[in-house]
Formats: C-alpha cells, sequence, structure tokens
C-alpha cells in the first residue's frame, strides 16, 4: 500500500481526473493533489492519487527498481484490479 | 523504456561501499533506523547489509502503518462491519491482519460481513454513489502519503452531498512517532535501543517536505538522511550519516532531493490541514499511546465521521501472546528473537501484524533475510 508507483499521463478529464499508463494498463487517477500536469508528464501515483510530477530519469529509475525487486507485477495486478 | 545498464549501478555500488567502509571508524559502531517499511525492503531484497563493514547495523523502524495500528481500532472496524452491517472499504493490506482472537476482516467478510477491497478512495466514493440505500466506511489507515487522498475524498462526499460516505479516521504521523521513539518512558520496560540516526522516509517527505524533522534533529541530536528507495540510495545515506556521526553533526540532509523538497507539496498539506486536526494522542501498536501523533476529522466535516455517525462499543482487546511485535517495531527486538516467528506465525498464517503486511520486518526476514543472523556451521549442518 505504501508503494507508489511513476506513471506517464496520457489524458487529461474534467474533476482533476486523468487517464495514465503504467506499462500496458491504463488507469483514471486524481490529479487534485498537484498542479500544472500536462499530457506527457511522468506522476508518482499513490493509492490512485498523483502524489507529485517527476521526471523520466526518475520513472525508469524508480520502474527498474521496482522489476528487479519483483514489486512492479504485483503493483499491476492490484492497479489493474 | 530503456533502463540504466546494470553494471554501472553495481560500479557505483562497489564504490561507494567503499566510501563507507574507508569512512567508518573501525572503533565505534553505528545504529541507524530506517524508518519505512520500504528501506526495510530494500536492505533486505538487495542484501545491503553485506555490503556493510561489520560496525555498521541497520535498526528496523515501525514505518509500516498497517504494523503500527493497534488491535482495538481493527476490532472497531470488524464491528463497524459485522454489527452496523456497513459496506466497509479498506485497502487490501488490512484484509489479514488478526484482531482480537485471531478475527480479521476476511475471516468478517467469509462470514456475510460486507467488506471490500480497494485500491483508492475514489472507489470508495464510487461505491457509496451506487450504493445510495447503504452506509459505506472507508477504513482509512497510513502515514502521510496516503492522508492526502482521504481528505479529498471527504471533500468530494462534501461537495456531492454524499451523505452514505464516512470515513474511519486512522491516520498518523511519522515525525511524531520518531521523537516519541526517542523519549518515551516505555523504553524502560522494552529495553533501550540504540540509534545513532535515521534514514528518513522518502514519500512521506515528498508530501511533509524534509523541514519537519529539522525540529526533532536539533531537539534529540540525531542525524536524519532522507533517503530513497533504491539500494543506492540507502548506501549513499548511510555514508551521509556515517559522514555525519563522524563530525558530530545532527542535520536534516536530503539524499533525496530528486523528489523531495524543503517545504513538500504545500497543496496536498494544505487539503490535509482544511479537513484534519491533531488528536491529542493516540495508541500505536509498539509504541504505546502517543500525544499528537494522529489525525482526526475537523468538526466542519463531522458529519462523514465513522465515529461520530457510529457507535462503537469500547471494549479491552489483547495482543496475541508472545508476540514480539511491540519490542521488534521499536528495533528491540529482532524478528528471530520471537518465539512464534517461523514456527506459528508465518506470512501464509500470520499472528503479529508485522509479518502480515509485506513491509513489516517479520515479514521482510521471512522472505529474504531468516538465514542472516545463523552461523554458517550451523548452514552447512542442515544440509
Amino acid at each position: 500500500m505504501c508503494l507508489a508507483m511513476p506513471a506517464r499521463v496520457v489524458e487529461l478529464l474534467d474533476n482533476d481526473m486523468a487517464v495514465v499508463a503504467f506499462d500496458t494498463v491504463r488507469k483514471r487517477i486524481s490529479l487534485a493533489l498537484v498542479e500544472d500536469v500536462a499530457i506527457g508528464d511522468f506522476v508518482l501515483v499513490h493509492v490512485g492519487y498523483a502524489l507529485h510530477k517527476v521526471s523520466v530519469e526518475e520513472a525508469e529509475r524508480t520502474l527498474r527498481m521496482m522489476a528487479e525487486a519483483g514489486v512492479l507485477e504485483e503493483e499491476l495486478e492490484e492497479i489493474s484490479a | 523504456m530503456k533502463f540504466v545498464d546494470e553494471y554501472r549501478d553495481q560500479e557505483l555500488a562497489r564504490t561507494v561501499a567503499a566510501a563507507i567502509a574507508a569512512e567508518a571508524d573501525p572503533d565505534r559502531n553505528y545504529h541507524f533506523m530506517e524508518f519505512c517499511g520500504g528501506h526495510t525492503h530494500a536492505i533486505f531484497r538487495y542484501g545491503v547489509q553485506d555490503l556493510m563493514p561489520e560496525n555498521v547495523h541497520f535498526v528496523h523502524g515501525p514505518g509500516c502503518p498497517v504494523c503500527v495500528l493497534p488491535v482495538s481500532r481493527l476490532d472497531d472496524a470488524v464491528e463497524l462491519a459485522e454489527r452496523h452491517g456497513v459496506i466497509l472499504c479498506t485497502y487490501g493490506d488490512m484484509m489479514r491482519v488478526p484482531g482480537t482472537k485471531q478475527r480479521s476482516l476476511i475471516r468478517a467478510k467469509a462470514d456475510g460481513a460486507d467488506v471490500r477491497m480497494v485500491y483508492s478512495t475514489l472507489d470508495a466514493l464510487k461505491i457509496a454513489r451506487e450504493n445510495p440505500g447503504r452506509q459505506v466506511v472507508f477504513f482509512a489507515i497510513g502515514f502521510e502519503t496516503t492522508t492526502p487522498p482521504t481528505a479529498v475524498a471527504l471533500k468530494a462526499a462534501e461537495a456531492e452531498g454524499l451523505r452514505n460516505f464516512s470515513v474511519f479516521c486512522n491516520h498518523v504521523l511519522t515525525p511524531s512517532a520518531i521523537s516519541h521513539i526517542l523519549e518515551s518512558p516505555e523504553v524502560r520496560d522494552l529495553g533501550i535501543v540504540k540509534i545513532d540516526g535515521f534514514l528518513g522516509p522518502s514519500h512521506v517527505s515528498s508530501v511533509i517536505g524534509s523541514q519537519p524533522y529539522e525540529f526533532f534533529a536539533e531537539e534529540f541530536q540525531k542525524p536524519v538522511v532522507i533517503a530513497g528507495f533504491e539500494p543506492l540510495d540507502v548506501m549513499q545515506s548511510v555514508l551521509m550519516l556515517i559522514r555525519q556521526v563522524n563530525d558530530g553533526r545532527h542535520e536534516v540532509e536530503n539524499e533525496y532531493t530528486r523528489v523531495v523538497t524543503e517545504e513538500g507539496n504545500v497543496k496536498a498539506q494544505a487539503l490535509v490541514s482544511d479537513v484534519f486536526e491533531l488528536r491529542k494522542s493516540f495508541a500505536w501498536r509498539g509504541l504505546g499511546t502517543v500525544p499528537y501523533s494522529a489525525l482526526r476529522i475537523r468538526d466542519a466535516y463531522a458529519d462523514f465521521d465513522a465515529e461520530k455517525r457510529f457507535e462503537l462499543s469500547v471494549k479491552a482487546s489483547r495482543e496475541a501472546k508472545s508476540c514480539e511485535c511491540p519490542s521488534i517495531l521499536r528495533g528491540v527486538k529482532k524478528p528471530t528473537d520471537c518465539k512464534l516467528f517461523g514456527t506459528t506465525c508465518t506470512p501464509q498464517s500470520p499472528i503479529g501484524s508485522c509479518m502480515v503486511s509485506s513491509e513489516g520486518a517479520c515479514a521482510a526476514y521471512w522472505t529474504y533475510g531468516r538465514f542472516r543472523d545463523q552461523q554458517p556451521a550451523k548452514l552447512e549442518a542442515a544440509e
């Protein structure tokens, strides 16, 4: 539950919502906690909310570490459930 | 997505390890507490301890919200689902935590209670909208990263007039817990844990910033380094802590500057303070009652407070006998010091909360480190 995962914003929706892509999984998340997010930005997503924007490099590092630690699949499963 | 070549990281890890070995004074011991369960996992998963000199020790702290929730609050959640017949929504980690008499939410669900696992408060709101004739309670737990999403949900419920939605609030605050570990009277009973510095939490700090740790670094004269989750982050942070200890400094330093700023996420902080206020005291599993260490819902949102909407019977709850979670959460004992560890208490059938959550120290030991403390001779003999 404590993990946060980077995802790329692919669509902006009404009411501070957005669609993000985690690998091949797409998910509606809330942007209520961040400001000035544009399509293509990476955000760190925690329990369905973007906590802050992250750089592409940071997103890559984090995803690589999660994949190595074997938690990426687990998280994707939880997200797509 | 292209990832950085792993070899480069291994080289870098060797460089940092060499710097740590060179700078750690062989005449002293260094005990560093990692507060966050994410760090505990990184340390075990990547064998960070093996890259440290023998006099650098990791002490595993209470940084898992599932592990620190007292049994009585879990019993309350079970009661909400069973006696009050609500739809109880909660994060997956909470489902298997055993309460009094080993009663968990998953058992309540098996017996017919309407308990639903959600990924987000957004899902809980959706369930409330779709079930206008039922009361929907979100069982909220977590540190500063999970609190802003609960605040947003409460504001949304109010804005929409979603009268069948409420929150059972169990959000807790990291800095007060760290302070408490250093100063509480209970240390006399449980034993004193030697701590020379802290690896500060990363995502919690991305919300609250590094600033809240400054007061306490000054007050308790302990260095804090806000550390990222990668093994290299942890190693770099250890090096920064060793340097502070060697210099006699006690400052807040930020290793995780790519995500954490001094002031944190101001928008999230404003939402949290609009909806929540400090509780005078809150009981933490393992730490006892900690003053001003948790949040409750402000009176302005009282209509959405499950503690006010439902009458919960106050009952004495009991921790499992012989379970050493309280000492383990304080870093006083190791999981392998517990009689139940690996015998009656396993991730498949957990007795204590440190074994339930994958971020708990016992679960990390079980998965990655349970043979670490055994002597090589013993391992050979076992083969």
